[in-house]
């Protein structure tokens, strides 16, 4: 009796997985049958003009958007790792190149979207920032974006190197994991200040802000690439044309971007 | 300090708080009749369904120079929390808080009144029956207590990565180093880094496996 009892158990929860796997199959099946949908790995600091230009195209198109953010190198990495993405849209052109030799990206795919541009920003208006706030040094925490993974990282770097306060000022560096993380750690007021993108603060109205001259770091070139699965999907493909339209560059010059 | 010594720096600070907190909290809630106790107990075993990016994200506001305990923090002219050493432990405590509390209430729990009642009968006063009776008694929950809180800090990674801001010789433990170097295609530097910390945890374990009869919460007559 006891085997009966545990007999009709098992079958009662052999038809509840079924009842619960089912559907989800069903579902899964029709996820595949979608076929439009671009997915784009994009650099932490182009996510808000992005968060812009992704429903224009979606509403141009047809096609659906996703965005996937993170640090230039950490999107690489994973790329490498065979990370099903489509698109690269990279806050460097020395990620989408490694991509390119490594035959991971479309060769010739490879076009410059933007410029961006680097700023020291605090959330507390009235403040006079310069390279003479980064020579006094008073204060607890700079955040920079990790300069190994994130472009906006390493041009920050370079600008402490290039102003000769490196060495000074690396005990109060505080590294975010991408230029996304490093903009929350200043924005939420852990840290005092950060060198964070032009295109985050962009439209924030408060705060205090410099604008970090771009001699003092090698140039912000943004490069897309088309990956390698992607070569002849239409929806990617069809991004990349609406990335180099005018309504995109339109948004892209409002959040602070200069175009090639 | 390279990330493997911090890390095992903030495992041993962060373990001997806890056994400071969480053994009179343990003995709290395993004599407590307070209709509150179920509510506590929930609280006390949060984190250990909570995401860790939950209780770092929380903490990052929470300890921010602007925030209710970082304000207060800075008034007792405390070094700002976030981004720092100390930060790290105040995170740990709370992150690792349950792997202490909870074996060392069972193992109150599991002592019963009867050893207790006959050292009152005996003279013993309140602190002393604690001392003397109720903690040697207690002492492989307070083992294994000690263990579990120690390793779970040492496999630390949300709460650090949403507070620590990645400093090396501060807040770069060797969880966030290892995701470091992953992501900078360091793998050599990953694996050295890896490997210590499975020889670690292996040794960890087999001391605790070695000398008695496991991590059994539940049985520590």
């Amino acid at each position: 009796m006891g085997t009966c009892a545990r007999t009709g158990v098992r079958g009662t929860g052999l038809r509840a997985v079924l009842g619960v796997l089912v559907p989800v199959l069903a579902l899964l099946a029709s996820e595949a049958a979608r076929a439009a949908t671009v997915r784009v790995a994009a650099a932490a600091s182009v996510e808000p003009a992005l968060a812009e230009i992704g429903p224009a195209f979606e509403r141009a198109t047809g096609h659906r958007l996703e965005v996937i953010g993170g640090a230039t190198g950490k999107l690489t990495t994973q790329v490498i790792q065979g990370a099903p993405f489509d698109v690269l849209l990279a806050a460097d052109a020395e990620h989408p190149e490694i991509l390119e030799k490594q035959g991971l990206a479309v060769a010739g795919s490879r076009v410059s979207y933007a410029r961006g541009r680097l700023v020291l920003w605090s959330p507390h208006g009235g403040k006079n920032l310069g390279a003479g706030t980064l020579r006094a040094g008073r204060f607890a925490h700079l955040a920079i974006a990790d300069p190994a993974t994130a472009p906006y990282g390493a041009a920050a770097v370079a600008v402490l190197r290039e102003l000769r306060v490196y060495d000074a000022l690396a005990p109060k560096l505080v590294l975010g994991e991408s230029v996304g993380q490093t903009f929350a750690f200043v924005k939420s007021g852990a840290a005092e200040l950060g060198f964070v993108a032009l295109s985050q603060v962009a439209r924030e109205s408060g705060g205090s802000r410099w604008l970090v001259p771009e001699e003092l770091h090698p140039p912000l070139v943004h490069q897309a690439v088309l990956l390698s699965r992607a070569k002849d999907d239409a929806a990617a493909l069809a991004f990349l044309r609406f990335l180099a339209g005018d309504g995109a560059k339109a948004t892209l010059r409002r959040f602070g971007y200069s175009l090639p | 300090m390279s990330p493997f010594l911090l890390t095992l720096r903030l495992a041993a600070v962060t373990t001997a708080w806890l056994l400071v907190l969480g053994t009179p909290l343990a003995w709290w809630l395993s004599r407590t009749r307070t209709r509150w106790k179920a509510p506590l107990e929930a609280v006390v075993a949060l984190p250990l369904v909570l995401p860790p990016t939950v209780l770092g994200f929380y903490l990052l506001l929470a300890l921010a120079p602007q925030g209710p305990v970082g304000r207060t923090w800075a008034a007792l002219g405390g070094e700002p929390l976030v981004f720092s050493f100390a930060g790290l432990v105040v995170g740990s405590v709370l992150y690792s808080l349950p792997f202490v509390v909870q074996p060392l209430q069972a193992s109150f729990e599991t002592i019963g009144r009867a050893p207790l009642e006959a050292a009152a009968t005996l003279g013993a006063g309140p602190l002393d029956r604690f001392w003397s009776v109720a903690l040697p008694l207690a002492r492989r929950g307070a083992l294994t207590a000690a263990v579990l809180g120690f390793a779970h800090t040492v496999g630390e990674f949300g709460v650090v990565l949403m507070l620590g801001g990645n400093i090396p010789g501060r807040t770069r433990v060797v969880s966030i180093a290892i995701y470091n170097r992953v992501e900078a295609l360091d793998y050599a530097a990953a694996h050295r880094l890896s490997l210590l910390l499975v020889g670690l945890s292996f040794a960890t374990l087999l001391v605790v496996y070695g000398t008695g009869r496991g991590l059994r919460w539940r049985a520590s007559r």
